[in-house]
């Protein structure tokens, strides 16, 4: 955890202490919806990955009402969100569950709270810096880098296991080598970074995650 | 002048070799015969996809999207946002309806934007090409430049999430959505209306981060293709189409199945249908060939 993590994080445990619900609803996407969760556990019975998970939504909605503060953050059913929208179409108080689960992934990972190597937060992570580096998503390097997360052994064991597959789409011209050189982007890339410097400026600002 | 013409998001697999580049050549080719002007919004960039939350949080991921429509306000005015990928499509619909939504948010985002000097004024609408179809020319209007039917072909329709949930086609339920049913129908083939696994999740992300997880999804909506005699799986999703399809033989690797089910594309049911030549309907990108398909297409 960095320090900048560490700091945050006390800050708000204390600024909310003995609420956590307040936390939630002032710093967390959608969080101000927790409270109109009425328990009745249709969104547990909704996920495809039902069986992957330690808490539902609806225990996650409880436990932030009950202060556990800790388990929820450590929680890693968050990054079990397939973003199917089940939860959230079926909710006959119609929470926005799934943004409220991806707003406390998110939060949860801008403490440094979140589970230490969970391969959905670990793979996000990725994606969006893959996403923001040239405005366009790079296929090829998101793939190579996902598979080399644990080092050069085991990553070229996992690509070898695919080599079918990324031969296959090589040839369907799905897949383009050429991408390790760059590939698409933005043409206005500075500009693109702007604002989303601008953006994670003012949303850090708000949700106390300046040092 | 075009009948009708559309400011398009096509987002990242739908470019030229990458992996949903057959949805963007059949998207192409069926536009061309339905006389739809497809630009391109002028360097667009990722909406962020639905894993972008993690690291991207609320804020930035809202201002990449206004940042599209910021650009297709100025340069392409009065046109609708047309995307064809679900999470495109969803990622732009709910930041749209957020800004929409909040007068503070729309202040944040504009200062956000004013960095790179664009303002959005809250005025382009996202809709998805399917929405397009349906609304804008109808069942009837896509049967109209019919040359071939596509007699005989059984046929599974995959909604998968995206395109379903949370906002969906106007009119259709979510548990049981008959558009893309109808649109097979619509083409002379069979629908297999009973077909259980029509809105069930493939994963999404997960295939990548959580293989097996996402593999046990997968495994359901081709085995349940098959049990239904469905002789291909179509959907409107990229990476419905992808995870479905390129997992196979991983699943058949690992579970001792034998799947070879082709997963296409509406638009290259479509193209088909309408007189189109396999290159056309770019099945050749196909990772299991959609013969079937192939020999309408040779006829």
């Amino acid at each position: 955890m960095t320090t900048a993590n560490q700091n945050a994080n006390l800050a708000n445990s204390e600024r909310y202490r003995n609420n956590f619900l307040k936390e939630v609803e002032a710093n967390v996407e959608e969080g101000h919806m927790v409270k109109m969760c009425m328990q009745c556990g249709v969104c547990a019975g909704s996920c495809p990955l039902g069986n992957a998970w330690e808490h539902s939504p609806q225990k996650i909605f409880m436990m932030i009402r009950a202060g556990k503060r800790d388990e929820v953050l450590g929680s890693d059913s968050m990054f079990m969100c397939t973003s199917c929208y089940n939860c959230m179409v079926r909710c006959p108080r119609q929470l926005p569950i799934t943004h409220i689960m991806h707003g406390l992934a998110n939060y949860a990972h801008r403490l440094g709270l979140a589970p230490k190597g969970q391969p959905t937060r670990d793979f996000a992570t990725l994606f969006w810096n893959n996403a923001i580096k040239k405005g366009r998503v790079n296929e090829l390097t998101l793939t190579l880098r996902h598979y080399f997360r644990g080092g050069l052994v085991s990553g070229i064991k996992e690509a070898l296991g695919m080599q079918s597959i990324g031969l296959g789409l090589l040839l369907a011209k799905r897949l383009n080598p050429m991408e390790i050189f760059g590939g698409h982007g933005v043409k206005d890339l500075k500009g693109f970074h702007a604002i989303i410097a601008k953006a994670k400026e003012i949303e850090d600002r708000k949700k106390g995650f300046t040092a | 002048m075009a009948k009708k013409e559309y400011a398009f998001y096509p987002g990242c697999s739908s470019q030229l070799k990458a992996s949903a580049s057959n949805y963007l050549v059949s998207t192409n080719s069926m536009c061309k015969t339905l006389d739809i002007k497809l630009t391109e919004i002028p360097d667009w960039n990722c909406c962020g996809a639905s894993v972008g939350y993690c690291e991207g949080g609320e804020l930035p991921r809202i201002a990449i999207n206004a940042r599209n429509f910021a650009q297709a306000e100025t340069h392409l005015p009065g046109q609708d946002i047309v995307a064809t990928c679900a999470a495109c499509w969803l990622s732009a619909r709910e930041s749209k309806e957020r800004l929409d939504g909040s007068a503070q948010l729309l202040k944040e985002t504009n200062e956000a934007l004013a960095a790179a000097g664009l303002h959005y004024n809250g005025g382009a609408n996202v809709r998805h090409m399917v929405e397009v179809l349906i609304e804008d020319f109808g069942y009837d209007g896509l049967k109209a430049p019919m040359k071939k039917s596509l007699e005989g072909l059984k046929i599974a329709g995959y909604v998968g999430c995206q395109t379903n949930r949370p906002f969906g086609i106007d009119g259709e339920s979510f548990e049981n959505p008959m558009y893309l049913d109808k649109m097979v129908e619509t083409l002379g083939g069979e629908a297999l209306s009973k077909y259980e696994q029509k809105v069930t999740c493939c994963g999404g992300a997960l295939a990548f981060s959580e293989p097996e997880k996402s593999q046990k999804q997968i495994r359901d909506i081709v085995e349940s293709a098959y049990d239904h005699g469905a002789e291909m799986i179509v959907t409107p999703c990229p990476l419905c189409q992808a995870n479905v399809e390129v997992y196979q033989s991983e699943i058949n690797k690992k579970q001792g199945t034998k799947f070879n089910m082709p997963v296409v594309y509406y638009s290259q049911l479509m193209t088909v249908a309408y007189g189109g030549s396999a290159k056309d309907a770019a099945l050749d990108g196909q990772l299991i060939r959609a013969e079937k398909l192939e020999k309408i297409a040779g006829k």
